[in-house]
């Protein structure tokens, strides 16, 4: 009694698209990829957070979708390479002005060209402080952002013409365009001032796919891609359309996957990660996420200020045992840190100087807890807070142990019930312990991992860190025109934070993924999210 | 018996305001911003938090919050979701579908729950009796979630009987082995409850005067036995009932079931205080309803039952 639905009006959509595609060269029959050009791939994904709008969305569930339905001016392929989409170039002298020429002849779904004014509107709005979007921060380098006054207008968006606009950021930054692919870039047709929220419902987008016309999001239910045949960039669907199947829990779509109801999983739940590779063979994924987990230990805290914070860090550092809690408490689901970024963004070392700090040394650590009470005697108890709705307690109980048993101090886990609690905490700076931290990439660079985090007074430095010298290392590398020396000065920074360990990095993620027998071609992308245009599937 | 349901009817009332008020004053008291929590780990500048905040109305203070809530309610407006969504279109949305899953499951454990109860309570002591009472003790003693896995893993992944979630839609045939897992845990109570209060009405005066009368056994055994023993079975089968409108979380969560459980549960983790409340609002007043129904339906079981004036 297994029933099998397939959206009968998406395929005729999807069929009728590729007709008038087929036409402009009638001569020759469209060529077919491997599989079924009209199959809807189904996936999970879970409740937008909030209305489909690009510069308001900041979470996976949302982010998915966007990615299908819009194109930015640049895209990420599976490294993490930037490739133009919408750009024809994005060229620069000094790192900070930037002249951005769009492809002729893109439209939106509604028919619109997509245009220099496309861009600078839709980041003009999501900048202004009045419109509170959730990723306005995005657009704090560039110049005239204000987060004290509303500003309409940022001075340092400029269309020079219908396919050409320049900005100009607030100082160098070299990675600018790297940012330009993650969704609070991507550019809003006309249509949408109309009526911003009815937009939100029904987003017109110039990306691969479409939404299947009016109502295609059934809030909590799924939402229905079909493929959007104007679209002309590189990111051209192999399949016929996409619909995303909203979970309340992974566990649910996991069975789903193993009932040939779902044909990608992104995610595998904590109860089938030790089986779920015998399972599915060559059908399942382990690689590297752009996750970096770690947890700080602010400089106000009692004994963790100046000369002894840093001998304390050190020691605690030394005093956990990556390896084992990765392979324990996570069968092999998390890969021991290296330095304070992740493995799959591009200048990735594994031997930066004095990252040597992340080594368990039971010995080491001990000298250095007692050059510390030298200083000051210790007293009290080391805690290390986190919310308990996120499945954390296991690791926190395994280190805070460890450092208990190897340093010879009381520790333990201070669990917060929510994780909104534990976030306000943090927030305003009245949490008392430790406390874990975590970050996933927006962008993959090597820079967004430690600016927003450890330069002084920067949007998520939770911990209050501070380093002139660090700062300034940051600065230059993003005024370095050239990638690698770039790399260079980002690495020379994270000489510093080993030094200092404003965090001390744990881990980074791994994503899981499975699919069906029907699909192939399925890869995942740098940040975790599966390419979904390259699938195929056969029926 | 007009006035009896008037006054029932507005007793109801102050029931809603007082209910309204806890509850939004617990979701408001929930430690942690919801703000805050919108931005996962990272930490937007706090002007993004104020601009936020004052959009959804959550800068305010409680009093405020609520009393823009209560009038919105009178309009008709149950508010937006963080997702830009009515509350009301999500009730509309999601409260048939747990009715479908929660009419359906009351049906399979009154209809196997009755029958099983009554054939018992009638053979006290016999082998069927027996068996059942252990079957009964074995269902009760499973957690929900248990069942739930089983049931899925068995009939959805290994044998193929039925889709392993609901589908696209929420079809009733993709609803029922969720609707089954749901009344096994109710149908063990019911059959209980039934096989009691059956044994203790067979040894009734009226029944036995029934019998000497030369009524027929098939005669007895439905109307006199069968409609008198029915009372505590229906007051348990409403409140049941009331429950699984209220949203049976954990099960429509295994099976993806897009109801009023899993959305409730969604809003408190996001903290959205108006979608709670207006569906808790929603669910009171079902509960009201039910109960008062149920009231009504012991007269109709038992005509010694009268309604004061």
């Amino acid at each position: 009694m297994k029933i099998k639905r397939i959206g009968v009006a998406a395929i005729a959509l999807a069929a009728a698209g590729a007709l008038t595609l087929a036409g402009c060269s009638s001569s020759s029959e469209p060529e077919a990829p491997a599989g079924d050009s009209t199959a809807i791939i189904t996936t999970n994904g879970s409740e937008p957070q909030n209305p489909l709008i690009p510069t308001n969305t900041n979470e996976t569930g949302g982010g998915k979708i966007l990615d299908s339905i819009f194109a930015g001016l640049v895209y990420y392929d599976g490294e993490g390479a930037p490739h133009n989409d919408m750009a024809e170039s994005i060229e620069t002298d000094d790192a900070q002005t930037y002249t951005i020429t769009i492809k002729d002849g893109q439209t939106f779904t509604n028919g619109e060209d997509v245009t220099a004014e496309s861009f600078v509107k839709a980041w003009n709005y999501g900048a202004a402080l009045d419109n509170a979007q959730l990723s306005s921060y995005f657009f704090d380098s560039i110049e005239g952002f204000s987060y004290d006054e509303n500003v309409d207008e940022l001075s340092g968006l400029e269309v020079v013409d219908d396919s050409t606009f320049t900005v100009t950021l607030k100082q160098p930054e070299s990675d600018f365009p790297l940012r330009l692919g993650y969704s609070a870039f991507f550019p809003l047709p006309e249509a949408a001032w109309e009526d911003l929220d009815a937009f939100g419902e029904n987003p017109i987008g110039n990306g691969p796919y479409m939404l299947d016309g009016e109502g295609a999001w059934k809030h909590n239910e799924r939402i229905d891609l079909v493929v959007n045949e104007d679209y002309q960039g590189d990111r051209q669907a192999a399949n016929g359309g996409l619909s995303i199947i909203f979970y309340a829990t992974q566990d649910a779509a996991y069975a789903d996957l193993q009932g040939g109801n779902l044909d990608v999983l992104d995610a595998i739940p904590d109860s089938a990660l030790s089986t779920f590779q015998d399972e599915f063979g060559d059908r399942s994924v382990t690689q590297g996420a752009a996750i970096f987990q770690s947890f700080v230990v602010p400089d106000r805290l009692a004994h963790f200020g100046g000369e002894e914070g840093k001998l304390r860090r050190a020691a605690i550092s030394h005093a956990i045992n990556r390896e084992e809690v990765t392979d324990v408490i996570f069968s092999g689901t998390r890969t021991p840190a290296h330095d304070f970024t992740s493995p799959v963004i591009d200048g990735y070392s594994e031997d930066i100087p004095g990252s040597d700090v992340l080594e368990y040394d039971p010995e080491l650590a001990k000298e250095l807890w007692a050059e510390a009470d030298a200083i000051s005697p210790w007293e009290g108890s080391f805690q290390i807070g986190y919310n308990a709705d996120g499945g954390h307690q296991g690791w926190v109980d395994a280190v805070t142990n460890q450092i208990k048993n190897e340093l010879g101090i009381d520790a333990s886990g201070a669990p917060y019930p929510t994780f909104a609690e534990f976030r306000t905490a943090i927030t305003d700076r009245t949490i008392e312990t430790g406390f874990r931290t975590g970050w996933q990439a927006d962008y993959p660079s090597l820079s967004n991992f430690l600016g927003p985090i450890y330069v002084t007074g920067a949007g998520s430095n939770d911990g209050d860190y501070s380093n002139p010298e660090f700062d300034a290392l940051i600065n230059e590398g993003l005024s370095e025109t050239e990638v690698e020396a770039g790399i260079e000065k980002f690495q020379q920074a994270q000489e510093i934070l080993f030094e200092d360990l404003p965090a001390i990095p744990l881990w980074y993620s791994t994503v899981n993924g499975a699919w069906g027998e029907q699909v192939e071609n399925v890869q995942f992308g740098w940040n975790s999210v599966p390419l979904y245009y390259e699938v195929t599937k056969s029926e | 018996m007009a006035g009896y349901i008037a006054r029932r009817l507005l007793q109801a009332i102050p029931v809603l305001l007082g209910t309204t008020f806890l509850i939004y004053f617990m979701v408001f008291a929930m430690p942690g911003d919801p703000v805050v929590a919108l931005f996962g780990d990272k930490t937007p500048p706090p002007q993004v938090l104020e601009a936020v905040r004052e959009r959804y109305n959550l800068d305010k203070p409680f009093i405020v919050q609520y009393l823009l809530f209560l009038g919105g309610i009178f309009q008709g407006d149950f508010g937006v979701s963080f997702s830009g969504q009515p509350v009301s279109e999500i009730l509309a949305v999601t409260f048939p579908v747990t009715l479908q899953l929660a009419v359906l499951a009351v049906l399979i454990e009154m209809v196997f729950g009755i029958t099983i109860g009554l054939v018992s309570g009638l053979r006290k002591g016999g082998i069927f009796d027996a068996s059942f009472l252990v079957v009964s003790l074995i269902l009760i003693s499973l957690p929900v979630f248990v069942v739930a896995f089983v049931a899925q893993f068995v009939f959805g992944i290994q044998l193929g009987w039925f889709r392993t979630t609901v589908g696209p839609g929420a079809p009733i045939q993709d609803l029922v082995l969720p609707a089954i897992v749901l009344a096994t845990i109710s149908f063990a109570q019911i059959v209980r409850l039934t096989r009691a209060s059956v044994i203790d009405t067979g040894g009734q005066d009226f029944v036995r005067t029934a019998a000497s009368k030369g009524l027929s056994r098939r005669r007895i055994v439905p109307v006199h036995i069968l409609r008198n023993s029915l009372i505590p079975v229906v007051t348990y089968l409403a409140v049941d009932f009331g429950v699984l409108m209220v949203g049976a979380t954990v099960t429509e969560g295994i099976f993806n079931v897009p109801g009023v459980g899993r959305t409730l549960y969604q809003a408190i983790i996001r903290g959205e205080g108006p979608t709670v409340v207006s569906f808790v609002t929603v669910m009171v007043l079902i509960y009201l309803v039910i109960n008062l129904l149920v009231d009504l339906l012991y007269a109709v079981l038992d005509p010694r039952i009268r309604y004061a004036k």
